[in-house]
């Protein structure tokens, strides 16, 4: 006969998921990859900073994986570029996880010393749990998304350490303040880095870039002791 | 958010303990969730019935026991308790406050059978 009784767990429910973070997050440490999850929602211009970012670039080894619901058309952009590419379709998923990015990892054959670009599927909400093995959430806010997005979706910029206000060349023509823009971010994560930029007219790109490379410096491990 | 993901999880965990534990079916998952987790209870509820269809876990009751929101105020550094995500520091007013605590989104125990 059954007898009823009780199993203590006091296991995270998203604790496959971040094994397979893990995994990802120690392969990208020991080759040295710098590894950026690009979250925002649709429409703040991901795909074309990632481009004008690869470009600018130049000839520094990285690599891209793309997560949208459908269709390839963001991986053709970047590939455009001459970076490597892979799209991951999430179907009805609105997030990509640790075990699509450790698959994607694989098809991708990562240079030692590169970067790595997550363009998430565009949503402010389920990424901001879901770890995928990078350093960094980097949110991507254009102006014309109105200075209280960050009160709207805290969850995705307290979980970021950097935001790009990405569109500032367009700020003139849809009456936002961009200061309170700042404000409302730092609310929500005193901490959180911020660069205004323009994909578009090259603003503020260079400040970007550095931190780019600052980051990848930060990323080699220490030589060993002769 | 990302409700149904979460049962999935929760799926994969009872049906792991299954197979350790040799049990036959389940009587109630007691989950923790933090004040700050984005968890939307009755959407979490709804797809909790739906994921565990065909499962060791089909019929279950779901038991969510709330953790609360912890803060760190950048202008008084304590760290405080907070109801909403955007409250003012109770301690001094600070309007600067870094979650520490209440995105728990915990399976605590299962009752098994």
């Amino acid at each position: 006969m059954s007898q009823e009784r009780l199993i203590q767990l006091e296991t995270d429910i998203l604790a496959k998921n971040d094994r397979y973070a893990a995994a990802n997050r120690a392969i990208l440490a020991d080759r040295e990859i710098l590894t950026l999850n690009f979250v925002s929602s649709p429409g703040s211009g991901k795909t074309t900073l990632l481009c004008k970012t690869i470009e600018a670039l130049g000839d520094q080894p990285l690599a891209v994986i793309e997560g949208d619901q459908q269709t390839a058309n963001d991986a053709d952009r970047i590939r455009a570029t001459g970076a490597k590419a892979v799209q991951v379709n999430t179907g009805k998923g609105c997030h990509l996880d640790g075990h699509m990015v450790g698959h994607a990892m694989e098809h991708l054959k990562l240079a030692n010393n590169s970067m790595l670009f997550i363009e998430n599927v565009g949503n402010l909400v389920c990424p901001a749990g879901f770890d995928l093995g990078e350093d960094a959430k980097v949110a991507i806010l254009s102006v014309t998304e109105g200075e209280d997005k960050p009160l709207k979706y805290p969850d995705m910029f307290t979980a970021s350490r950097m935001a790009l206000l990405n569109k500032v060349d367009l700020a003139p023509y849809c009456d936002v303040d961009l200061d309170l823009y700042e404000e409302n971010l730092r609310r929500v994560n005193p901490s959180i880095e911020i660069i205004r930029v323009s994909a578009r007219t090259g603003e503020g790109m260079d400040v970007w870039l550095q931190w780019l490379r600052d980051r990848l410096a930060q990323k080699a491990k220490p030589e060993a002791a002769e | 958010m990302h409700e149904m993901s979460l049962c999935e999880g929760i799926r994969t965990v009872i049906e792991d303990q299954a197979r350790q534990h040799a049990f036959n079916g389940v009587k109630c998952v007691r989950v923790e969730i933090g004040r700050f987790s984005g968890v939307e209870k009755d959407a979490l509820s709804f797809a909790f019935d739906v994921v565990m269809r065909g499962s060791v876990a089909e019929g279950a009751t779901l038991e969510m026991i709330d953790l609360p929101g912890r803060a760190m105020c950048y202008d008084c550094i304590h760290e405080v308790e907070i109801e909403n995500r955007l409250d003012p520091c109770p301690d001094c007013g600070g309007g600067k406050l870094m979650p520490v605590g209440g995105d728990e989104m915990r399976i605590k125990d299962l009752e098994v059978l």
